[in-house]
C-alpha cells in the first residue's frame, strides 16, 4: 500500500509525519536537529530513502545534512559555499553596494534521477550543485553574474534564492527565483540566465514593470506541462504559458492577492492553490480566517476551502516554502503555519486536519509519496 | 593535553559529550586550538569559523581563565594554565536570541 512522508522544517527542528495512504494515523518523529532551524527537508526523486536537510543558526551558521534511510539516521556532510571569483556587490537596503556574502541555504531541489546531484538556493542569491552527494558544493556563477546581478536588493527575509524547478522534459532548463530580484530561467543546465519578469507589475520599485526588482514569491509547475508556471508575487497571482516570457495577472476574486506559497493539484494541472494573507504589513489571513483558495481554471475564479480550517481569530502565516502535494489518486495537499500547525487535505482541498498543532513555527514543507 | 569545552549544539554534531581533550602540535593559540579540533572533528568545519578567512562567528566567544580571549590575535599565545591543560579553553555561544 501507498504511504506519505510529510517533511518539515521548523524553527527549531525538522520532523518527519508519516502515514499510509488513507492519511488518517499519523506518526510524528522529531524534533531532529532541535534548536536549529531548519530551512527545508527534501527528498531525491530519484531515491527517496536519500533526504538533504538544511540546517542553519545565527551561532553556527550553515550545516548540512543527509539521510539515507528516509530520516532515521543523519550524516553532517559539505558545508562550504564559496561565491566563484571575486563575488562583488550587490545593492542593500538603502541602496549602497554590499558585498555578497553567503548566508544560508533556503532551498534544496536534488535532481530528478541521480540522488547526488541537488541543487541549493542560497542567500545572498545564488544557485549552487552538488553531484557527489553534498560532499562538495559549486556555485553555477552564471546567475549572480548576470548584467543585473549588481542591483539586485534584499527583500524583507533576506536576498534569498528560494525556489528552484527543474522541468521534467528538458534537461537543460530551470527555473529560479529570488526576492526581490525576481525570475530566472536557464536553457543551458545553469550557464547562462535570463530575467523573465515581462508582465510582472510592481508598485513598490521605481519602474514597476523594470526587467528585475520584482519580489516574486514563489513560482510552480505540473510536471506535465513545464512551460505553464504559476507564480505568488509579493502582490499579485499570476501564470505564464510560455516558460515565463510573458505573465498575466490571475488574481481575480482572492480576497487578496498577498501571500507566500503557490503550488499545484498533482493531477489536474490547472487547479492550484494560494494562501491569501491580508497585506505586506499585516502579514496574516484576512479577517483571522484561514482559507485556501482553489482555482480550477488555473485562476481568475477562485474558491474558499475552509472545511477544518479556523475561521475566526486565526492571525498565523503560511511561508513560501510550507506548502506542497502528494501524488496519491485522491491528490493530498499540506501546509505549515507560522503557529506550528501542519495541516492535511487528503481531498484536494475540500476538508481539511491538523496532523500536528503544536510545533515550532513552520519554514517549510515537501511532502514523498512511497510506493 | 588542552582541554576544551563547547557550546551543547556543537557537542551534538560532533557527537561527543562534556568536556574534550585535544592535542595540539606547537604554539597553543586559537588558531592552532580550533585547527586541531576542525581536523578531529570535520563536522565543525564552518561553525566556530569561516572556512575561509578563518574569522571567528560572530556569535561565538573564546574564554580562559576568567578572560574573554576573543579579541585576542588569532595567533597570540594562550594562557599557560590553558597551555598546560590545568584550565580549559570554553568556546562558548552568546547568549542571545530565542
Amino acid at each position: 500500500m501507498s504511504s506519505v512522508r510529510v517533511l518539515v522544517g521548523t524553527r527549531k527542528g525538522a520532523f518527519i509525519l508519516s502515514a499510509d495512504g488513507k492519511r488518517e494515523n499519523w506518526d510524528v518523529s522529531g524534533p531532529h536537529f532541535g534548536g536549529w532551524e531548519i530551512y527545508h527537508v527534501k527528498g531525491s526523486p530519484a531515491d527517496p530513502q536519500r533526504l538533504y536537510a538544511s540546517q542553519t543558526s545565527s551561532w553556527f551558521g550553515q550545516v548540512v545534512q543527509r539521510s539515507n534511510d528516509g530520516g532515521q539516521t543523519w550524516e553532517p556532510v559539505g558545508n562550504k559555499f564559496e561565491y566563484a571569483g571575486v563575488p562583488g556587490t550587490h545593492q542593500w537596503y538603502d541602496g549602497t553596494a554590499r558585498p555578497w556574502e553567503f548566508k544560508r541555504v533556503w532551498h534544496f531541489e536534488p535532481s530528478l534521477n541521480d540522488p547526488d546531484t541537488v541543487y541549493a538556493g542560497v542567500e545572498d542569491a545564488a544557485l549552487f550543485r552538488t553531484t557527489d552527494a553534498g560532499q562538495n558544493w559549486e556555485e553555477l556563477s552564471g546567475l549572480r553574474e548576470h548584467k543585473t546581478g549588481s542591483s539586485w536588493q534584499p527583500g524583507a527575509g533576506g536576498m534569498c534564492l528560494h525556489t528552484i524547478l527543474l522541468d521534467p522534459k528538458n534537461a537543460q532548463r530551470m527555473f529560479v527565483a529570488i526576492s526581490a530580484a525576481g525570475a530566472f530561467r536557464s536553457d543551458d543546465a545553469g550557464k547562462t540566465w535570463k530575467p523573465i519578469n515581462q508582465g510582472l507589475r510592481s508598485e513598490f520599485i521605481p519602474d514597476p514593470t523594470a526587467e528585475v526588482g520584482h519580489c516574486v514569491h514563489r513560482i510552480a509547475m505540473h510536471p506535465s506541462r513545464p512551460d505553464v508556471l504559476f507564480m505568488q508575487k509579493h502582490w499579485d497571482v499570476l501564470r505564464s504559458d510560455n516558460a515565463g516570457e510573458m505573465w498575466t495577472e490571475v488574481s481575480g476574486n482572492l480576497p487578496s492577492d498577498f501571500g507566500f506559497p503557490i503550488d499545484v493539484h498533482a493531477h489536474e494541472p490547472e487547479t492550484i492553490y494560494v494562501v491569501p494573507i491580508k497585506s505586506d504589513s499585516e502579514h496574516f489571513p484576512p479577517e483571522g480566517k484561514l482559507r485556501v483558495y482553489r482555482s480550477r481554471s488555473g485562476g481568475h475564479e477562485w474558491e474558499a476551502l475552509t472545511n477544518g480550517l479556523p475561521q475566526k481569530d486565526c492571525y498565523v502565516n503560511v511561508l513560501r516554502d510550507a506548502m506542497a502535494v502528494d501524488s496519491l489518486d485522491s491528490c493530498g495537499v499540506y501546509f505549515g503555519t507560522t503557529g506550528g500547525q501542519v495541516y492535511a487535505s487528503s481531498d484536494a482541498g475540500d476538508s481539511w486536519k491538523p496532523i500536528v498543532r503544536d510545533l515550532p513555527a513552520v519554514l517549510s514543507v515537501e511532502v514523498q509519496t512511497l510506493a | 593535553m588542552i582541554r576544551v569545552v563547547l557550546p551543547a549544539h556543537l557537542r551534538t554534531l560532533a557527537r561527543i559529550s562534556g568536556e574534550l581533550e585535544l592535542s595540539v602540535d606547537g604554539k597553543i593559540t586559537q588558531r592552532s586550538v580550533v585547527d586541531a579540533l576542525e581536523q578531529r572533528f570535520p563536522t565543525l568545519r564552518g561553525t566556530i569559523r569561516d572556512h575561509t578567512t578563518k574569522k571567528r562567528r560572530p556569535y561565538i566567544r573564546f574564554f580562559a581563565c576568567e578572560k574573554d580571549l576573543s579579541h585576542d590575535s588569532l595567533d597570540a599565545p594562550l594562557p599557560e594554565s590553558v597551555a598546560s591543560g590545568t584550565e580549559p579553553l570554553l568556546i562558548v555561544g552568546a547568549i542571545a536570541g530565542g
